[in-house]
């Protein structure tokens, strides 16, 4: 039902625009070394309502891990310091290696980094999962649910009720253009469909910060454009903090405000990139002569 | 325009939820049931009008049943001349009736026992049954312990995988001992056949979820016990009933053996009269019963590992059926 976004000026109803400088937790005076003072048994997923924008602060990141079966450690991280402001779109670009997700699970609270400290929002996140909504390399669909039982995961853990959490969720199936296969099985749904319920699975977890591990890596070059147009739609409508990782250099200047690319193993910050186009950005934003001296910058960057 | 060429790409295949077409699943549902054969029958699905979607539903019928004369014509062929052979030998070398019966006399003994024989059929069934129940639960039970407990899973699986060595029908002597003559040493016979396959699978299978998806649970804040609720049970299920398939297929067997140790009634004592009283025809009777009841508990499972795993595309069902 929603008509095209160009011909939508924002009504009251929708949130405004989380514009960095008044959100106010971002800008608190920063505690880098207070993160304990956060409750540990605070409820760590929001409902789906929605989120107040938070930053995501990295700073000197550093892991080390033995694989399996090998005597040498691998440093895959090392001294990383990045940070996402709040309602922000960063990407991050690197090699095979560069350690980007272990970066994404030390944020997803999946990892304990050896040294260094993460925070979301002035929160410590190592360890402590549910600060971020993270969306892993595949789309990992349950498959034993359907679309919409898939779409609430999140909300159901978090112990919403079923029936709250799909009132919530069916609103999304338009918006995300999955309308009318709120009872399909993932194996039913393309690949970009499938990609668009692990987004709208996401968005639905309703914490501040989105965090995407190459969320469209697996698709088609066709489809992929199609998908940085509507993801960049999504994203100016409630101006999430993401953190966007990719292998692809376009994609990152197509999506994102920040470029950051990462070198090889050992995983370090090699150079940032600003990318202050104008939004909604075109696909052929990639060959205006400004963004091709940033892509030349970061194709250097990155050894190419 | 942007948004709707994102939706522009077509499904593999729409379960038609908004726009139900008439007929179109009905077809679907069809050529689905029309058994393991690879060729589909010539149904364009969904789109078509009335007229054409009768056709094709007609002509996937056809298909249907040819599919099915395919599949079951052959073997019962042999059995018949497996079964006329039989005859014909026991016309021309006359063996005595006490060590080989003719196919036609053990049908008459058929009809002779049917009286007795359905008490005997409902005491074994509930032992197998009730047995494969008991053993399937106590296996799903340990197979979630050594899941969810590193202490168990050391301490258990590596002695769960080694006693499964031991054949348990030999141990129906033991447990009659312990048990008495009644029908709790058969069931606990079945019981202990069941658990081991069903335990080592279900374990196989929880440990064996997909990492990347017990992560994003966890990134979500799941707690182990919702992991297990979420993402480990139900990845187990195939593996689960595969397990369960096989309990079942030795589920009849086991109670008949500890029958031979000791009872008053099932057809393991039917067996045993028989014999001892040289009705080699009423011993051929029982063994097509026992064959039939496994048949059946096999059959059963089937249908229940489809019914528990809707998820499944089509294609991946054939394989695992």
């Amino acid at each position: 039902m929603r008509p095209g976004r160009a011909a939508d000026p924002p009504p009251q109803a929708r949130r405004p625009p989380a514009v960095a400088p008044v959100a106010p937790e971002s800008a608190a005076p920063d505690a880098p070394d207070a993160p304990e003072s956060a409750a540990p048994d605070a409820p760590v997923t929001a409902p789906v309502a929605a989120p107040v924008a938070a930053d995501v602060d990295v700073r000197g990141l550093h892991h080390t891990f033995r694989p399996h079966g090998s005597r040498e450690p691998v440093i895959a991280l090392d001294g990383v310091d990045l940070h996402v402001p709040a309602g922000g779109f960063v990407s991050v670009v690197g090699p095979s290696g560069c350690g980007k997700s272990t970066l994404l699970r030390v944020l997803a609270g999946l990892l304990v980094p050896t040294g260094g400290t993460a925070t979301v929002g002035g929160e410590d996140v190592r360890g402590r999962p549910g600060h971020v909504a993270y969306l892993p390399q595949r789309d990992l669909l349950l498959p034993w649910r359907r679309a919409l039982a898939n779409a609430v995961l999140g909300a159901e853990l978090a112990g919403v009720p079923r029936e709250e959490a799909q009132r919530r969720a069916r609103p999304l199936f338009e918006r995300f253009g999955l309308a009318g296969f709120e009872r399909a099985w993932p194996w039913e749904l393309s690949g970009g469909m499938r990609q668009r319920l692990a987004l709208l699975r996401t968005f639905l977890l309703g914490a501040p910060v989105l965090v995407l591990d190459e969320p469209f890596a697996a698709l088609d070059a066709i489809t992929r454009r199609a998908m940085y147009a509507w993801l960049g739609e999504v994203w100016m409508d409630d101006r999430r903090t993401v953190l966007f990782v990719t292998h692809d250099v376009d994609e990152a200047l197509t999506l994102a405000d920040r470029v950051v690319v990462l070198s090889g193993r050992p995983g370090r910050v090699v150079t940032e990139v600003d990318v202050p186009m104008p939004r909604p950005r075109p696909a052929t934003v990639v060959t205006e002569a400004d963004v091709v001296e940033r892509k030349r910058t970061l194709l250097e960057a990155l050894g190419g | 325009m942007t948004r709707a060429e994102t939706r522009g790409e077509t499904p593999r295949a729409p379960r038609a939820t908004s726009a139900p077409v008439p007929g179109a699943p009905l077809v679907a549902a069809q050529d689905r049931l029309a058994g393991s054969e690879p060729v589909a029958p010539p149904v364009v699905r969904g789109t078509v009008a009335g007229g054409t979607v009768v056709r094709a539903r007609r002509s996937a019928g056809r298909h249907r049943a040819r599919a099915l004369l395919a599949r079951w014509v052959p073997p019962l062929l042999l059995l018949a001349a497996s079964i006329g052979a039989w005859e014909l030998w026991v016309i021309v070398r006359r063996p005595p009736a006490y060590v080989l019966p003719s196919p036609g006399r053990i049908a008459a003994a058929a009809v002779d026992a049917a009286p007795g024989l359905p008490a005997h059929t409902a005491t074994t069934l509930v032992e197998a049954v009730v047995g494969t129940a008991a053993g399937a639960l106590a296996g799903v039970a340990v197979a979630v312990l050594i899941a969810s407990v590193p202490l168990a899973r050391r301490t258990v699986e590596p002695l769960l995988v080694a006693s499964q060595t031991v054949p348990m029908i030999v141990l129906a002597p033991l447990l009659v001992l312990w048990f008495g003559l009644g029908l709790t040493p058969k069931i606990v016979v079945v019981a202990l056949i069941g658990f081991f396959p069903v335990a080592v699978s279900t374990a196989g299978g929880l440990a064996g979820a997909d990492p990347d998806l017990v992560d994003l649970v966890r990134s979500m804040g799941a707690r182990p016990g919702q992991v297990l609720r979420v993402v480990r049970l139900p990845a187990a299920i195939p593996a689960f009933f595969a397990g369960l398939k096989i309990a079942t297929a030795y589920a009849v067997a086991g109670a008949v053996v500890g029958e031979y140790v000791a009872g008053d009634r099932g057809l393991g004592i039917f067996i045993t009269r028989s014999s001892n009283s040289f009705r080699v025809d009423r011993v051929f009777v029982a063994v097509i019963v026992i064959a039939a009841l496994s048949a059946l508990l096999y059959g059963l499972v089937g249908v229940a590992a489809r019914r528990a795993t809707p998820w499944l595309p089509p294609t991946t069902k054939e394989r695992s059926r």
